[in-house]
């Protein structure tokens, strides 16, 4: 970093909450009830990653039809189990720790009523056990969507909206923070960015929350029979804009982790604070149409409707990721180059530190997020594309891609540093820990290619058995689709040796690790991050540099030229593989 | 002037409203222009391109949609299969296919080449419309009916999949589509199934 961020002079704590301990790389201020609220949320969000990666590998080992494990009950619970423990608990819980963070470390700040704080940690700890008793016990057989009229027990919809209501309460509290460090002027000047962006994160959730509640108090009270029905396509319209919604809470989140890992990783810097803030703006204000895409080829709404909600709002938050998708690795050459790295186009990459988790947790999560998570997200996505896609499992390969090897492998990379900086431990199982990112992104590819491909060929998700052994009727897939089930089976057991690794060693360093008393620099010490021990510090005369970087005559290629290149190539990709589906939904049935 | 350099962590001091470089603003002009290109396409396909998901949507009780789908099976049936009645409608016609855990009802015979309008709703839950090995997908609701103009371009023996999780058996839930040539002959075999030969060859 380059200035540290100490609190404005004059800054006094207020009487009783002086209990600060200073951070030695950052010199940073820490409240420690903040910190203690980090890691509990920190500690049940790995806890939810184990349950929900034992499920991913019991139905990876089934969608393998050689494999087949699970008999057909157990498969659709442990499908819902595998949802809810993943989508919900291990990323909310995550994100949690991630705003209690941002609104305190990051910015010296104090928690506004802390032990309000433990009352809402406590509503979502008791709705998640609630509904884990009530899917585990199969008395919510009704996946993790939980369309009507399929109807599950009333204390899993009341579970969720416990949940819910903790989870509003603490952003609740996050804005207060963010007030109280405002008022005492704990810091200088505008609000880091990725503060900002974990802001932008916390309105998206309060929109995500109030459809959560629009549509889960309605289904519990039908539940237990107060209301007599719940229209299917409305719950699917509103549900959406919260599960849609909760997805964009977690891509907001991830970016702003991706502006943190950058800056602690390589030293990357902000090439423009305007660009990337109006990119977090896009996604609040247009991200809540994105329920649409779910919507598609649904019965209850007009093409209109559907084109308008999908593309022309939608579009724009596809834009802010595809500015994101630029500024956050030109960042990171501009802040390598700034440190000297400056042969070539590549250089910069050549040279950063791969063999740190943090850093390669950053950029495989860039990587696979945008050429993969992105670019299938938005073409299939696409008002007709999606009638070749939809309810295939070239879905969940989509998905997987973002809130798995995107927002998952993010908050992984983050967690490598935060072990130390929070927790105060080293890191345990190093090797293992440096491996851990490239065993888990190659894991989830492989799963992600297989889904894919699948789909493509009309393999459907959510789906027991496709050789049909049961049904009335032959269903014979091309031979090619058992290859590409294989690849689920086959990448899932690697990615939940991934996961399993990373949730080895994260509550290993948390319970057991070697305690840290203060950071050594300029030595490489195993369990450390080099970000910690080798701080990417600019030089004196850097802003010097950066002018001359960005002077005139070096074109349009500027300060960033192999970024460039990069999006160069990506936007290549995105443009065949789009067109490519235009072409192959010609070949159908005329239908209209 | 440009900001002070500093990374994502540090708070910014003074004006950070500054103009981007041009690399910058040329990225955000290509995405921007990407954007409405992705826009454009689905109106222009509605225009000029033959796969939309548009249809007439209506409101249906699902138990007067069921009584429809039998009354409609029996005017048309022309044999049986396993239980289920073969119906072929002339071309042209409303065509009734109703999902029900875990069945789709009735088999459909239609000729190639001839329009139809196919109405599609459910009885209880929601279920997944896809036809095999086409992968044509479509949402199942009760209470709505989705009547969409299809024109089968390949004679062939489909299957119908259920891909929205109905319960339990849901993945026994298939049914069955014949499309016969000019010459009232289903041409296929699903085995040479791919993606780009229709379903048939």
């Amino acid at each position: 970093m380059t200035s540290a961020a100490l609190p404005a002079p004059g800054y006094s704590p207020p009487p009783g909450l002086a209990a600060y301990r200073t951070c030695p790389v950052t010199a940073r201020k820490i409240n420690l009830q903040a910190e203690t609220l980090i890691k509990v949320n920190a500690v049940v969000s790995i806890v939810a990653l184990l349950i929900g990666a034992t499920a991913a590998l019991l139905l990876a080992l089934t969608r393998w039809q050689a494999v087949h494990l699970l008999p057909a009950v157990w498969y659709y619970r442990i499908l819902g189990v595998h949802g809810m423990n993943m989508l919900i608990f291990f990323i909310i819980f995550f994100e949690m720790a991630v705003l209690w963070f941002a609104s305190t470390v990051l910015l010296n700040a104090r928690p506004a009523a802390p032990k309000y704080g433990w009352f809402n940690f406590a509503l979502m700890l008791v709705g998640s056990l609630t509904v884990e008793a009530m899917q585990w016990s199969g008395r919510a057989d009704v996946l993790y969507t939980s369309y009507p009229p399929l109807k599950a027990h009333p204390l899993f919809y009341l579970g969720i909206i416990l949940f819910a209501v903790g989870a509003l309460g603490v952003v609740g509290q996050f804005f207060a923070t963010l007030t109280i460090a405002k008022r005492e002027k704990t810091y200088e000047g505008s609000m880091p960015l990725v503060v900002y962006g974990a802001m932008a994160a916390a309105i998206i959730a309060v929109i995500t929350l109030l459809h959560g509640a629009m549509v889960y108090i309605p289904t519990f009270l039908w539940s237990i029979g107060v209301i007599r029905e719940v229209n299917p396509q409305m719950y699917r319209l509103l549900w959406w804009a919260l599960g849609h919604s909760a997805q964009q809470i977690n891509v907001a989140a991830m970016v702003s982790i991706w502006y943190m890992l950058g800056g602690l990783t390589v030293g990357a810097v902000v090439l423009n604070e305007k660009v990337s803030r109006w990119a977090f703006v896009l996604y609040i204000l247009f991200i809540s149409m994105a329920s649409a895409h779910h919507l598609l080829v649904d019965p209850g709404f007009g093409s209109a409707w559907k084109i308008v909600n999908t593309s022309y709002f939608m579009y724009m938050a596809v834009l802010a990721s595809m500015v994101h998708g630029f500024t956050v690795p030109a960042g990171m050459e501009l802040g390598m180059r700034l440190r000297g790295y400056t042969t070539g186009l590549f250089g910069w990459l050549r040279k950063a530190p791969w063999g740190d988790p943090g850093f390669s947790s950053l950029i495989f999560s860039v990587v696979v997020f945008g050429f993969f998570g992105g670019i299938t997200g938005v073409t299939i996505g696409t008002e007709q594309i999606n009638i070749i896609a939809h309810n295939t499992l070239r879905v969940p390969g989509h998905f997987h891609a973002t809130v798995v090897s995107g927002t998952a492998m993010a908050f992984m990379g983050a967690t490598y540093y935060l072990i130390p900086l929070i927790f105060r431990r080293k890191v345990a199982f190093w090797k293992l820990a440096k491996a851990q990112p490239y065993l888990f992104t190659f894991g989830m590819l492989t799963v992600e290619f297989g889904m894919t491909f699948a789909g493509s060929f009309g393999v459907p998700r959510r789906h027991w058995d496709i050789s049909f052994s049961q049904a009335p009727f032959d269903v014979p897939f091309n031979p090619a689709v058992d290859l590409f089930l294989a690849m689920i089976g086959i990448g899932g057991i690697l990615a939940v040796a991934g996961a399993y690794s990373f949730v080895l060693i994260a509550v290993k360093s948390v319970f057991f690790g070697e305690r840290i008393a203060e950071f050594p620099k300029g030595v490489v010490v195993a369990g450390i991050p080099q970000g910690l021990t080798n701080p990417p510090v600019h030089p004196a005369n850097a802003d010097e540099l950066n002018e001359q970087l960005h002077a005139p005559s070096r074109g349009f290629l500027g300060p960033t030229p192999g970024t460039l290149v990069l999006v160069g190539v990506f936007f290549v990709a995105f443009m065949l593989y789009y067109f490519t589906n235009w072409k192959l939904l010609s070949f159908l049935w005329k239908i209209g | 002037m440009l900001t002070k350099v500093h990374t994502g962590l540090d708070p910014v001091p003074g004006v950070w409203w500054k103009p981007a470089h041009k690399a910058e603003k040329l990225w955000v002009s290509i995405a921007f222009a990407w954007c409405i290109v992705l826009f454009a396409m689905m109106p222009l396909w509605h225009w000029k391109g033959g796969q939309n998901p548009s249809g007439v949507r209506t409101r249906v009780d699902p138990k007067a949609y069921y009584a429809r789908t039998v009354a409609f099976a029996k005017q048309y049936k022309v044999g049986d299969d396993r239980g289920l009645p073969i119906v072929q409608p002339p071309p042209g016609a409303d065509v009734y296919l109703v999902a029900l855990t875990f069945q789709w009802f009735p088999i459909l015979k239609l000729q190639q080449g001839k329009e139809y309008m196919l109405h599609l709703s459910s009885l209880d839950v929601n279920h997944g419309f896809s036809l095999f090995p086409l992968n044509v997908n479509f949402a199942v609701a009760p209470s709505f009916d989705y009547a969409l103009r299809v024109t089968p371009t390949a004679a062939g023996d489909f299957r119908i999949i259920c891909n929205e999780f109905c319960g339990i058996g849901h993945h026994t839930m298939v049914g069955r589509v014949i499309v016969v040539d000019s010459t009232g002959q289903a041409v296929a075999d699903n085995t040479a199934a791919s993606l780009g030969h229709g379903g048939a060859r």
